[in-house]
């Protein structure tokens, strides 16, 4: 009775995916069409159209308050739009779209495991919970710490284990909402390198909201820059990895980006 | 990092000033500089403990006034824990009855005592209501305060992660609140033996305030000494249960992790 349970929450939770990894058709592709988002009168979104494959990751760049936030609570479902359609590609469910956020919004008064473990379903026996638990934690190389309370952790400790909730149900979506943006520089060039090999292992669809350009370049297939509502550039970044900082290309493809922000047809910044 | 003897010693710390004015106390009482129809020694408080110890009358006090501090507190936590819990997450309820809780709040309960002998007499229930009205307000406005006071982002962050609303209190809200809740707790209880010795110096026909009382028409200062000393114990045992259930309880909070 017990091992028909799990298989069930394993087939309903899409968890039977190891020890063959997720395919690369696993993440799951976004369309949306004239998407809208007011707040009172002031309009955020102006209808943008906008598609991503499975599996691509995008960053959105764009100035303070130009949308890329709200953009990506729209992208992943917490928003309703004002008007306009976001639609996930098939085989969604609970668990799905995974959001980190600036801070690492650890519940203080679990041990890191047990913060990972808020990434799963309770309908999971606890002890598939705690060892799906421990393997994210793994993942993200932490899995010595899995005892400790978050207040002995470093930010990118913490972080690191946000990032593990997130992927421990093994998400088809990842928005990241400037999830480095806190962190010191050399911790945010590791985190970088982490969450690039943990998108390349498991193939899920990734939105990384940042204000770092560099940071953008450094993970993304495709950057889109907002602008007052609206994607103004939508750039395939074409570059093999694992990249290189100061790469000559990704330095070209900067400079347009940068361009793009601030010269802005004279209105300035 | 601190060595066992340096704990030890650091606990003993508090109790040289205890053990040094109990010494003085006795000595002066020894020497006859204070007379002990005013304040009898120590050795006679200790004596007076031993004569009704012996009778079964101070164990008889001792549980009757414990068992009405503590289903006073029962009841009053209770009340103002579920309000605090209520108000604290729907805004309904908390439009419904703060105003109301506010007025009542600023009456002094132990104003209340001349209603309450009228309503009550000098039962059992006269001591329990007011017990419970006392510990009501410090449990009510920490619980509040405590619900308030969790942060907005892991509550997000939970709806985000798919958490149904019960789900939500049990592993959010409620250990969020948890620090606060606990600083009412110490504070009711305090309130809580305050009310009860009031309420028993008034009107009683057992327990440790009227056992105090008694002694007081026949003169026995030994007895009222103890009474007293019998107060300041119980209300340093409560307190320390109370602590070491914060303690347990709030094991991830920074503040009580000791290392």
């Amino acid at each position: 009775m017990f091992a028909a349970a799990l298989r069930r929450a394993d087939d309903t939770l899409d968890l039977r995916r190891e020890p063959a990894r997720p395919q690369p058709a696993f993440g799951a592709a976004i369309t949306a069409r004239g998407l809208a988002k007011s707040f009172g009168p002031k309009t955020v979104l102006a209808g943008l159209d906008l598609h991503v494959p499975a599996g691509q990751s995008v960053a959105i760049v764009g100035k303070s308050g130009c949308g890329k936030s709200t953009l990506l609570r729209l992208l992943v479902g917490l928003d309703e739009p004002t008007s306009g359609s976001v639609r996930l590609g098939e085989g969604t469910g609970h668990g799905t779209a995974r959001l980190m956020f600036q801070e690492p919004r650890l519940l203080p008064w679990r041990r890191v495991s047990a913060n990972v473990e808020v990434g799963l379903s309770p309908a999971i026996p606890s002890a598939e919970r705690r060892r799906l638990a421990l393997r994210a934690l793994g993942e993200v190389g932490l899995a010595d710490r899995a005892g400790e309370w978050p207040a002995v952790l470093s930010g990118g400790q913490k972080q690191r284990v946000a990032l593990g909730r997130a992927l421990v149900s093994q998400p088809r979506l990842l928005a990241l909402d400037e999830p480095l943006g806190a962190l010191d520089a050399l911790t945010r060039i590791e985190m970088q390198g982490l969450v690039e090999r943990v998108w390349q292992a498991q193939h899920f669809t990734a939105l990384l909201v940042t204000h770092d350009v560099g940071e953008a370049l450094a993970l993304a297939d495709r950057i889109l820059v907002l602008d007052a509502g609206r994607i103004a550039l939508d750039l395939p970044v074409d570059v093999p990895r694992p990249r290189r900082r100061g790469d000559a290309a990704l330095a070209a493809l900067e400079g347009r980006i940068i361009d793009r922000l601030f010269n802005d047809h004279g209105a300035g910044i | 990092m601190m060595t066992l003897a340096g704990r030890l010693s650091s606990s003993a710390v508090g109790w040289i000033l205890p053990v040094v004015l109990v010494g003085a106390w006795e000595a002066a009482s020894r020497l006859g500089e204070i007379p002990p129809n005013v304040l009898p020694a120590p050795s006679g408080v200790v004596a007076a403990a031993l004569r009704l110890g012996r009778t079964g009358e101070l164990a008889q006090n001792i549980g009757v006034s414990t068992l009405r501090a503590l289903s006073g507190f029962l009841v009053g936590g209770g009340i103002g824990l579920a309000l605090g819990l209520a108000n604290g997450l729907s805004s309904l309820s908390e439009r419904l009855t703060d105003t109301t809780l506010q007025m009542v709040r600023n009456v002094p309960h132990l104003a209340m005592i001349p209603l309450v002998i009228l309503w009550f007499g000098i039962d059992e229930e006269a001591k329990l209501f007011l017990v419970a009205l006392g510990v009501f307000f410090p449990i009510y406005i920490n619980t509040l305060h405590g619900i308030r006071g969790v942060d907005p982002h892991l509550v997000e962050m939970g709806r985000i992660y798919g958490m149904s609303p019960a789900r939500l209190f049990w592993t959010v809200i409620l250990p969020g609140a948890l620090p606060s809740i606990f600083v009412g707790l110490r504070y009711a209880l305090g309130i809580m033996w305050l009310t009860l010795i009031v309420a028993e110096t008034i009107s009683a026909s057992s327990g440790i305030g009227y056992m105090a009382m008694q002694a007081r028409e026949f003169l026995l200062v030994d007895v009222v000494v103890l009474s007293i000393v019998i107060y300041a114990l119980l209300g340093k045992l409560a307190d320390t249960v109370a602590r070491l259930l914060e303690r347990l309880s709030l094991q991830w909070h920074p503040a009580f992790q000791t290392r």
